[in-house]
């Protein structure tokens, strides 16, 4: 578990600043407690080198090295039955040995088991596109482009597919600011009015917790409103708001709050 | 939210006394809100629920128009990411004067708990708005009271062809 730390003023600051934060790990066992998995792990091992392999909570877990892995995908789908890659994406070690951890989770309907297939590479390298073989690692490999900036060498488009295609940066990182850095804080302004509209919209207001009951700009005075901008002496007069004018409004039925019908039962 | 103050009394219409006709055109106008559907998230399925049989905005005379061309206010009904910031402008634009824009929700108003890189931290950041509605997401009743508010709004204008467009800067 995280160490406690004290949540006082926890809306005004983040207070999980420890992002490199790595879980314990359940336990691992050997693969030989599964022939369902030994006899796949062997005919992986058979034409790919496997640096290490083990089962963990009732899934089997395969690093390879990184330039083998559309043959080891190809040989899962073709010849093991793992014929769906659920999922795929890359965990940022860059903080601890500049890597990427690169996973592929595989699902084989048939035999009911699911593998995951892991390699690291560097940062700055690329990986292999997958995407011939599996559909599903066309939007899988755009996202952890746009995500981590790794690229999938082969894949037919690569672009951003969350995020903006003129956005900078990549959102994953750990080292990436959670409210965005300048680029991102001024995106929209930026894009829409232009630099020198900045000074005119402000700065994003990022404070959840912020309450100014002299504020009038931002902040609206329930029962007490007054117009936007004005001085506020703590005087002001309770203000009653009505659904219409005095009057009332031609040919249109008239809703006061007096005569209204208050329904207290919800299941009316 | 913005920092930016629009002024919306300096280009409210023309400096001309109300008269009845400003009266029959105001009374047309406010009966006649047609709304543009512009659910962006969670907030959206509160104003479906308030465009449908058990809140009827038709007796309004609020009719959900898919097109920005066809609609007078434009209710912002949910989180607007920073990638969708450019559109709500362009449709915004598109759509013809006079016009209002309701901001419905946390999120429209400032972001709500979407505190992240990815939001737009309110929309007055790109649109004017008229009226904020609080809540998360705000009942079904209070975009009601908030359109009936806002033609309360129209009727203490001005109405002449000659009402300026209104803008952030
Ligand atoms: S204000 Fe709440 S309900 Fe509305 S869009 Fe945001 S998160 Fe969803």
């Amino acid at each position: 578990m995280r160490a406690y730390k004290s949540k006082d003023n926890v809306q005004a600051k983040a207070y999980y600043t420890d992002r490199f934060y790595v879980a314990p790990q359940v336990p691992k066992q050997d693969v030989d407690c599964d022939e369902t998995f030994s006899s796949d792990l062997e005919a992986i091992k058979a034409k790919f080198e496997v640096k290490e392999a083990y089962v963990q909570v009732g899934q089997m877990v395969v690093y390879i090295n990184a330039h083998d892995i559309y043959g080891v995908l190809e040989l899962m789908r073709d010849e093991l039955e793992y014929t769906q890659l659920s999922e795929m994406s890359a965990i940022d070690w860059l903080a601890k040995d500049n890597t990427f951890e690169i996973f592929y989770q595989m699902l084989s309907m048939t035999k009911r088991k699911r593998i995951r297939v892991k390699y690291f590479i560097e940062n700055g390298q690329a990986v292999d596109s997958v995407e011939a073989l599996f559909r599903s690692a066309d939007w899988a490999e755009r996202e952890m482009y746009d995500m981590f900036g790794i690229e999938a060498n082969g894949h037919p488009f690569m672009k951003r597919i969350l995020m903006p295609y003129d956005w900078q940066g990549h959102p994953l990182l750990k080292t990436y600011p959670l409210q965005g850095d300048e680029f991102a804080a001024w995106y929209e302004v930026d894009k829409i009015y232009g630099k020198e509209a900045r000074d005119i919209i402000g700065p994003e207001l990022r404070d959840t917790a912020r309450v100014d009951r002299y504020d009038s700009e931002r902040f609206s005075r329930l029962g007490f409103e007054v117009p936007k901008g004005t001085e506020i002496t703590g005087e002001e007069e309770p203000h009653v708001e009505s659904y219409q004018e005095e009057g009332g409004v031609f040919l249109v039925k008239k809703f006061d709050k007096e005569s209204s019908k208050v329904i207290d039962d919800p299941q009316r | 939210m913005a920092q930016h103050k629009v002024n919306y009394t300096q280009d409210g219409g023309l400096p001309v006394a109300l008269t009845s006709i400003d009266k029959i055109v105001n009374w047309g106008r406010s009966n006649s809100l047609w709304a543009m559907t512009y659910g962006l998230a969670c907030c959206g399925i509160e104003m479906m629920a308030a465009g449908a049989s058990r809140y009827d905005f038709d007796r309004f005379g609020t009719i959900f128009r898919a097109s920005p061309r066809q609609s007078d206010v434009m209710i912002v009904a949910g989180t607007l990411t920073k990638k969708h910031s450019e559109f709500i402008k362009r449709l915004y634009d598109q759509m013809t004067e006079p016009r209002w824009v309701i901001s419905m929700g946390s999120c429209a108003n400032t972001g709500g708990m979407f505190n992240t890189y990815a939001t737009v931290q309110g929309v007055d950041r790109i649109i004017p708005v008229d009226l904020y509605l609080p809540g998360c997401a705000p009942r079904p009743e209070t975009l009601q009271y908030g359109v009936m508010l806002l033609q309360k709004k129209i009727r203490a204008n001005k109405a002449g062809n000659a009402q300026k467009a209104k803008r952030l800067m």
